[in-house]
C-alpha cells in the first residue's frame, strides 16, 4: 500500500534513488570539468556533465508527464525499455561495421583519411573504435534488450528495480560515448578490447553491478519456479564479466584529475592478464550471452522446444568451466612458462566438445521443421549463425595448437576466424533476435517485408564469405612469406612484401565488410518500417513466421487450397 | 610454493575437480525424477502470456 500511495505522488523510491546517484556523478563531472589539467580528461568532464544534465531533465519530465500515477505497472512487462535496445542496437551496428569498413579501406589504401597533424580518423584510433562498437555496443545493447526481455518472460514477472533497469541502459550508453570519444581523442589504457580509461571503467563497473542486481531481482521475484536455462547463459555472462573486467583493469591513476593510469600489472604477468580477460570476453561476453539468445529465441520463433533441456545443463556447466582456463593459447612462443601455454591449449581442444554440443541442441531444435528455414528467413539467419558458430568454434581450437599457431599468429587467419564468429554467430544470431523482438515489442502479426530479409540474408553471407575466404588466403600466404629462408639461409622476404602481397585480398575483404553493412543498412530500414506498422506492398499475405503472444496468426485464419 | 607443487596439485586435485563437477552436472540432468520437471522447463519459451499472470 505505502508503495501505492508513493506512486500516486508522482514519487517512486527507484527514481529517487537513481536521481540522487546521477546528482553525485553530476558533481564529480563538474569538479573534473573545473579542475582538470588535462585537456583531453576537461572534454570528459564537460561532456559527462552534459549527459548527466540531460538524464536529470528527462527523469523529471518523464516523471511529470505520468499522469495516471502508475509508474511501474507490476501486472505488465516492461517492453518500452526492450524497444529502444532494438533502435540502439541497431544504431551502433550500422555505426560499428561502417568504422569497420573504413579500416578495411585504410589497410587496402593507407593514405585514405590519413592526416599526420590530426590524428581523429587515423587507423590506430579508429581501429579500438571499431572493435568496441561492434561488441560492447552492438552486441552489449543486444545482449542488454534480450536479456530484459528473456528474464521477464521467463520469470514471468516485471523487471525488478522499478528505474534501475533504465539507469543500466542509459548508463550503458554513457559508457559508450566516453569510449568512443575517448578513443579518437587518443585517451587509451592500450588494453586490447579494454581500452576505456580508469574512470571509464569505474563507471562501467557501477552500471555493471546495476545490470547484476536488476537481473538477480528480477529472478528473485520469479513467478515461475524453474530458472530456464537461457537465465543460466546471461546470468554466467554478467558475472563472469563483471569479474573479467575489474581485475584485467586494476590500475592506479598518475592523479585523480589525469585521465591517464598505470597497470597493477606488468610484464608476462600482465600479458596474461591481458589475455585471460580477452579471450574469456569470447567466452562469455560472445559466447555465453549469445547461446542464451540462442537457447530463447529459436525455439520461440521455431514454435518447439528445445532439442534436449538436459543437453542444455551439461553444455552449460561444461562450456563455463572449461572455457575460463582458455586464455594462454593467445601467447605462444611468449615468455608465459610452456606448461601454461599447454594448459590454455588443452582446455581449448577440450572445448571442442561443449561447443558441440550446443551447437547440436540448437540445431535439432529445429528436428521435424526443417521447412521453416525455407518459408521464415529469421529462423534460416539463426540457423546459419549456429553453423558459423560451429565452423568458427572447430577453427578455434585447431589455431590454438601450439603447431598451428606458429603459422596462424600475427596473421590475417585470426583475423578471418574472429570475423567468422563475429559476423556469422553474434552478427547473425543478433540479427534474428532483433527481427523478433521488432515484431513482437511492437505487435506486429509480420514484419514489414519478408523479402527484405532475404536480401539482408544474402548480401551478409556472401560478404562473410568473400571475408573469411580472403583472409585465409592472406593470412596462410604472409604466414608461410614470413617463414620462408632461402639458401643462404636468409628471410626469402622483406616484411613489406607480404605487405603488398596482400593488396588483392584486402580489397576483397573490404568489398565483403561492405556487403555486411548493405545488410545492416537494409535490415534497419526493415526495423524502422516494421516498428511503424507498415507492410511492404505485394506482401501483405506472406505468410512466413509465428506471430507475437496472444496475436492470432495469420496463417490460421486463411484457409487451406 | 615452486611450480613442482603447483603443477602436481593441478593434476591431481585439479582433475578430480573437474571429474566430480562433470559428474555431478550429468547426475543432475539426467536424474529420472526431474524428467518432468524439465520437459515443462523446456517449454517455457512457448507458453509465455501477455500481460502477467498474478
Amino acid at each position: 500500500m505505502a508503495t501505492t500511495t508513493m506512486q500516486k505522488n508522482g514519487i517512486d523510491f527507484s527514481v529517487l534513488t537513481v536521481g540522487l546517484f546521477v546528482g553525485v556523478f553530476t558533481l564529480l563531472a563538474l569538479m573534473v570539468a573545473a579542475w582538470s589539467p588535462d585537456p583531453l580528461f576537461n572534454i570528459h568532464g564537460w561532456l559527462s556533465l552534459v549527459m548527466c544534465i540531460v538524464a536529470i531533465l528527462g527523469i523529471c519530465f518523464w516523471a511529470a508527464n505520468r499522469k495516471d500515477g502508475k509508474l511501474f505497472d507490476e501486472t505488465q512487462y516492461e517492453d518500452t525499455l526492450i524497444k529502444w535496445g532494438v533502435g540502439v542496437s541497431m544504431f551502433w551496428g550500422v555505426v560499428g561495421i561502417l568504422v569497420g569498413f573504413v579500416i578495411a579501406m585504410q589497410l587496402t589504401f593507407p593514405s585514405l583519411l590519413y592526416f599526420e597533424e590530426f590524428g581523429f580518423l587515423n587507423f590506430g584510433r579508429l581501429r579500438p573504435l571499431h572493435t568496441s562498437a561492434v561488441i560492447f555496443a552492438f552486441g552489449g545493447n543486444v545482449l542488454l534488450a534480450t536479456s530484459f526481455h528473456v528474464v521477464q518472460r521467463t520469470c514471468r514477472t516485471r523487471i525488478a528495480g522499478g528505474m534501475w533497469p533504465w539507469f543500466v541502459f542509459w548508463g550503458y550508453q554513457a559508457f559508450i560515448v566516453l569510449a568512443a570519444t575517448g578513443y579518437v581523442m587518443g585517451v587509451t589504457a592500450g588494453r586490447e578490447y579494454a581500452e576505456p580509461e580508469w574512470y571509464v571503467d569505474l563507471w562501467l563497473t557501477v552500471v555493471w553491478v546495476a545490470y547484476l542486481l536488476v537481473f538477480l531481482g528480477t529472478i528473485w521475484k520469479r513467478k515461475e519456479p524453474h530458472i530456464y536455462v537461457a537465465n543460466w547463459f546471461y546470468l554466467a555472462f554478467i558475472v563472469t564479466i563483471a569479474m573479467l573486467h575489474i581485475v584485467n583493469n586494476l590500475a592506479v591513476p598518475i592523479s585523480p584529475l589525469s585521465s591517464q593510469s598505470v597497470s597493477l600489472m606488468a610484464g608476462v604477468q600482465d600479458a596474461l592478464t591481458q589475455w585471460w580477460y580477452g579471450h574469456n570476453a569470447v567466452g562469455f561476453f560472445l559466447t555465453a550471452g549469445f547461446l542464451a539468445i540462442m537457447y530463447y529465441y529459436i525455439p520461440k520463433r521455431a514454435e518447439r522446444p528445445v532439442f534436449s533441456y538436459r543437453l542444455s545443463i551439461v553444455h552449460f556447466w561444461a562450456l563455463i568451466f572449461i572455457y575460463i582456463w582458455a586464455g594462454p593459447h593467445h601467447l605462444h612462443y611468449t615468455a608465459l612458462p610452456q606448461w601454461a601455454q599447454t594448459l590454455g591449449m588443452t582446455f581449448s581442444i577440450m572445448l571442442w566438445m561443449p561447443s558441440w554440443g550446443g551447437m547440436i541442441n540448437g540445431l535439432m531444435t529445429l528436428s521435424g521443421a526443417w521447412d521453416k528455414l525455407r518459408t521464415d528467413p529469421v529462423i534460416r539467419m539463426m540457423v546459419v549463425s549456429l553453423a558459423f558458430y560451429g565452423m568458427s568454434t572447430f577453427e578455434g581450437p585447431l589455431m590454438s595448437v601450439r603447431a598451428v599457431n606458429s603459422l596462424s599468429h600475427y596473421t590475417d587467419w585470426t583475423i578471418g576466424h574472429v570475423h567468422s564468429g563475429a559476423l556469422g554467430w553474434v552478427g547473425f544470431i543478433s540479427f534474428g533476435a532483433l527481427y523478433c523482438l521488432a515484431q513482437w515489442m511492437w505487435k506486429r502479426d509480420r514484419l514489414y517485408s519478408a523479402n527484405m530479409v532475404e536480401w539482408h540474408f544474402w548480401t551478409a553471407t556472401i560478404g562473410i564469405v568473400l571475408y573469411i575466404c580472403s583472409m585465409w588466403v592472406s593470412g596462410i600466404m604472409e604466414g608461410l612469406m614470413w617463414r620462408a629462408y632461402n639458401e643462404f639461409g636468409f628471410l626469402e622476404y622483406t616484411f613489406v612484401e607480404t605487405v603488398e602481397a596482400k593488396h588483392i585480398s584486402y580489397i576483397i575483404r573490404s568489398l565483403g565488410g561492405l556487403l555486411y553493412l548493405v545488410g545492416a543498412l537494409i535490415m534497419s530500414f526493415n526495423i524502422y518500417m516494421t516498428a511503424k506498422g507498415k507492410t511492404r506492398k505485394g506482401e501483405e499475405d506472406h505468410v512466413h513466421a509465428p506471430t507475437n503472444d496472444g496475436i492470432p496468426a495469420r496463417a490460421e485464419a486463411v484457409p487451406a487450397e | 610454493m615452486n611450480y613442482e607443487t603447483l603443477s602436481s596439485f593441478a593434476q591431481t586435485w585439479g582433475l578430480l575437480y573437474f571429474v566430480v563437477l562433470f559428474l555431478g552436472a550429468c547426475t543432475y540432468a539426467l536424474w529420472p525424477s526431474k524428467k518432468s520437471e524439465f520437459e515443462r522447463a523446456a517449454n517455457l519459451p512457448l507458453i509465455d502470456e501477455e500481460p502477467i499472470n498474478e
